[in-house]
């Protein structure tokens, strides 16, 4: 498979038709997705009136723009106008939303092709993909696998080489966790980079949106796209990046980059810390500094994330009640039908969540659940600036482990736990991104994360691309 | 003056959700509209439709900014937060508010009488859409279908809370009727307690006379003028006063005004209060008002009706409350340009209370005065006067040359002196009287030389023309 970059490039100078790349990728879903499960639905007409226009385009001698042509996936909390967006819920089973997400008109505008929307863990709640109400997605990699959630679709779709790029959303490592399993590129960027119109909210003040990608190349490439302020969301940051692109191959040389201590010992397993050591070795090679570097308002992350994240996860899942759109069950009067409808449509993982969010906010609790966990939050903000006074960037594993059964963590606690590397960068509102180096002993991909501070994409891809070269290298 | 028995004194605070007039809802760009259609001015945002996002009206924001500084209130950076509960009529379930941290806090209204009430706090808040329960009671717990009107879901609200120090009904009203007249020099709301732009919710309680306790209090909705604010008022303290003379006491609760019964009813108990999980709106960023913005906002502030009142008061010589009326019709800035041309301030107040009861109109102050003057100078009568002002403020003009016109000559007082001469020989038995001090008899006189006058006489100058005769 063409990368995205190869194939935009290929699209725009007229040898390759966007419609029969697009016909490529709807058939290899085709194939073989009956096995994995990534996609629920497919935005079939949708995109050859896409792809056709493109190829138009191109005919007239228009320019479509830098992802011409190219085939991407949507996690399916991402509203696309006219296509169900379920967010894998049957509450939401049978609505179309009215209107597009800004993600979605700016990957069109720059000439993207939207194939399909992807599986995800409902509501974003989980790190496996195995709470979607439509089945579990499988890890391409190993059938028998999860490929970690909540994103597990979009990430599944790209590492099963359906196609190039797709978007998922983080909340507290919902896209770099399946990344890591998945063995592709995935990006967390700035709280307020990327816009969230459209994106059905989990937990607001967490939640990003963010590309997945086979290469770091194409990862830069989609950022570059999808950021930007945008006034229809108040939380979106009013700056213009620069390119992350054109800086992509600028190397770390000088860079000072810092292991964090506190994700690299209990809980995580030895191969996956070897691999962190060796990313470490392979920016020493290419020129930085790297030390080990203290932030122990880490371990307090998972703890403060399990409150704020319900918290707001409550409040903004009240909507669904049944009134307005999706899944209405019946009931004597208004205040029955909302409970009708809420049991029935919601699985237990949102239950769970929006009963320990409520109970998080209730009058005489938030002081000491919501409150305190929101000064553990400030605390990883300060420690993370102090950090980032001695380091450009900082480095971590993504995930504890490889790829894990499915069916293996039915405890709730044992997957909470697949977010603790990737939650303290949420709560802090930084950009950080799993990068593919190397596997585990078991043979699966392993990730390692590059966290950066506010609105430095750009070096968190420099150091990005450096490791992808030297994974690359090793194999 | 409470009407309630001897020896109780009532406690009553007030909520007023004041709609804001700006074109567009809080947090969207649908129209902000009052009876249009039904679900005609929605979108994604105000109909809570997932993956939508508010982004705060900044003309919502310096309105609700505008009022507080009117409101005496310190201007503070403020957040928005969820207040959440389910209500159909709530798109999102959950109320976009303010609550530890609004934007308006600390103020008070001065009232006419001198007096003033403080103000809590008036925060910023979205409206909900608007239900029509069918079937059952009309109420949403009976009903057997519910119909919901978004239009209103969205619109910008700014909740005026008053500190519950108010003792009687009359001031209540006088409160309100000062929020409104703010609310209509300031311009950030069209005030409207019938259609609903502004909605006054009275928390009533009931003491014993020196006590400085708080009693369990009742919120009565549904009270749509100011008449039925009083009557309320009324009725729920005195409802109290009745329980706690039983051995009783009132429960704390939502009460809901019934202006027909001319009662109130029980309506949703508070024992069970809901808990409603406040907490910063994560969508929406803190509002930060700069001194340049609080600075601007001062700069560009109408003179409010209290000011207006005591700078009245000040130019006429008389006291506060006497304004009210004036400067209620806006017609103080007529009376003191009048004062500064020359006139006489009594009669300018006079004129302003009497016969200047729909405003203005195309009078102008210069001209206003120098009617004044012409008056004094016993130039026209006074009923000439209020003729002429009528054509003043129905077409404008010079007063003169209107009075000239109208054949309002001043009559020399010898032509008078003349008729009074035949009158007095012709009705010696009316004149005997007067002259003996019966003041019946002058209106026989001043009647007569009227109408042999057409009108024309200046009734004071007969009357001085008739004491000089008898003490003469």
């Amino acid at each position: 498979m063409n990368t995205a970059t190869e194939l935009a490039a290929h699209v725009r100078s007229g040898d390759q038709s966007a419609s029969v790349a697009l016909a490529e990728a709807l058939g290899s879903i085709a194939d073989s997705d009956h096995d994995i499960n990534a996609f629920l639905h497919l935005t079939r007409d949708r995109a050859e009136q896409q792809a056709l226009a493109i190829d138009q385009a191109v005919a007239a001698g228009t320019d479509p723009g830098p992802l011409a042509g190219v085939p991407i996936a949507i996690k399916d909390n991402m509203c696309t106008r006219g296509e169900p967006t379920t967010c894998s819920s049957k509450i939401l089973e049978g609505w179309r939303p009215p209107y597009d997400a800004t993600v979605i008109s700016r990957l069109e505008a720059a000439g993207a092709i939207i194939v399909g929307k992807t599986n995800l863990d409902e509501f974003a709640m989980g790190s496996s993909t195995e709470n979607s109400a439509f089945g579990a997605t499988r890890n391409p990699h190993d059938l028998s696998r999860v490929p970690g959630g909540s994103s597990g679709g979009s990430a599944a779709a790209v590492a099963a080489g359906y196609v190039p790029l797709s978007l998922g959303s983080d909340t507290g490592g919902s896209i770099r966790q399946p990344a890591a399993l998945c063995g592709v590129v995935g990006v967390k960027p700035t709280y307020g980079a990327v816009s969230r119109y459209g994106l059905i909210a989990f937990a607001s003040s967490l939640d990003q949106i963010g590309p997945f990608a086979t290469n770091v190349t194409d990862a830069a490439l989609c950022y570059d796209v999808i950021a930007g302020h945008d006034p229809l969301d108040a939380t979106s940051i009013p700056i213009e990046q620069a390119s992350t692109l054109a800086t992509l191959g600028d190397g770390v040389a000088g860079m000072r980059i810092g292991i964090i201590d506190e994700l690299c010992g209990e809980g995580i397993d030895a191969d996956v810390i070897a691999r962190t050591h060796e990313a470490a070795d392979a920016l020493r090679a290419a020129g930085a500094t790297v030390e080990t570097v203290s932030i122990p308002a880490t371990i307090y992350g998972l703890a403060a994330y399990y409150l704020i994240a319900p918290a707001e996860a409550s409040s903004n899942l009240a909507r669904f009640d049944g009134v307005r759109y999706g899944q209405r069950v019946d009931g004597v009067n208004v205040a029955a039908m909302n409970v009708a409808t809420r049991s029935a449509g919601f699985g237990d993982e949102v239950k769970r969540r929006i009963m320990l969010g409520t109970y998080a906010l209730s009058s005489g609790y938030y002081d000491a659940y919501y409150g305190k966990a929101q000064k553990v939050r400030s605390l990883i903000s300060d420690e993370f600036a102090t950090a980032y006074k001695s380091f450009d960037l900082l480095l971590s594993p993504t995930s504890p482990s490889t790829a894990f059964k499915i069916g293996a963590k039915s405890d709730p606690m044992a997957l909470y736990m697949c977010d603790v590397c990737t939650i303290p960068s949420n709560l802090a509102g930084h950009p950080a991104l799993s990068v593919p180096f190397g596997a585990g002993d078991d043979g699966l991909p392993i990730g390692v994360q590059v966290l950066a501070p506010m609105l430095d994409e750009a070096k968190m891809f420099r150091a990005a691309k450096v490791l992808e070269d030297a994974a690359g290298g090793q194999s | 003056m409470s009407e309630l028995p001897d020896g109780w004194e009532m406690v009553i605070g007030l909520e007023v959700h004041v709609e804001l007039a700006t074109a567009t809802k809080l947090f969207c760009g649908c129209a902000n509209a009052f009876g249009d259609e039904p679900n005609t001015n929605i979108c994604p945002t105000c109909l809570g439709l997932p993956g939508s996002l508010p982004v705060p009206n900044e003309q919502a924001v310096a309105y609700a900014m505008k009022l507080g500084r009117a409101l005496n209130c310190t201007v503070s950076p403020s957040i928005f937060a969820r207040k959440n509960y389910f209500y159909p009529d709530m798109p999102k379930d959950f109320q976009t508010t303010q609550y530890e941290e609004p934007t308006n806090e600390n103020g008070f209204v001065e009232l006419p009488n001198g007096t003033s009430v403080g103000v809590e706090r008036a925060h910023i808040e979205e409206d909900t859409g608007k239900s029509t329960h069918l079937g059952g009671g009309g109420r949403i717990h009976d009903a057997t279908a519910t119909l919901v009107d978004y239009n209103r879901a969205g619109v910008p609200l700014v909740e005026v809370v008053s500190r519950p120090e108010m003792h009687d009904a009359e001031t209540a009203r006088s409160y309100v009727a000062e929020l409104r007249d703010l609310l209509l020099a300031t311009g950030v709301s069209d005030a409207r307690m019938e259609e609903g732009s502004m909605r006054v919710d009275a928390n009533v309680s009931v003491r014993p006379v020196g006590s400085d306790e708080l009693r369990t209090r009742c919120e009565v909705k549904n009270i749509n003028s100011l008449r039925s604010l009083g009557r309320a008022i009324n009725y729920e303290a005195r409802r109290h006063v009745d329980l706690w003379t039983n051995g009783d006491a009132p429960r704390q609760e939502t009460r809901h005004w019934d202006e027909d019964g001319g009662r109130t009813t029980s309506g949703r108990s508070k024992e069970d209060a809901d808990d409603y999980r406040y907490f910063a709106c994560p969508d929406l960023p803190p509002l930060v008002p700069t001194q340049a913005t609080i600075a601007d906002i001062d700069a560009t502030m109408p003179a409010l009706p209290a000011a207006r009142r005591s700078n009245l008061a000040d130019a006429a010589g008389i006291a506060i409350a006497d304004t009210t009326l004036t400067v209620e019709r806006g017609l103080d800035g007529l009376v003191l340009e009048a004062i500064a041309a020359g006139a006489d301030a009594g009669v300018a107040m006079k004129h302003a209370d009497q016969n200047l009861s729909d405003g203005q109109g195309m009078l102008t102050a210069e001209a206003f005065a120098a009617l004044i003057t012409m008056e004094g100078e016993g130039a026209v009568s006074a009923t000439q006067v209020k003729t002429v002002l009528a054509e003043l403020v129905a077409n404008g003009g010079d007063p003169a040359a209107i009075a000239g016109d109208m054949g309002f000559e001043a009559m020399d007082t010898s032509e008078l002196d003349t008729l009074l001469d035949g009158l007095i020989q012709s009705s010696p038995d009316e004149w005997a009287r007067f002259v003996e001090g019966d003041p019946k008899v002058q209106g026989f006189f001043v009647g007569q030389i009227m109408k042999a006058t057409q009108g024309k006489a200046d009734g004071k100058i007969v009357n001085q023309l008739m004491r000089q005769r008898a003490q003469g």
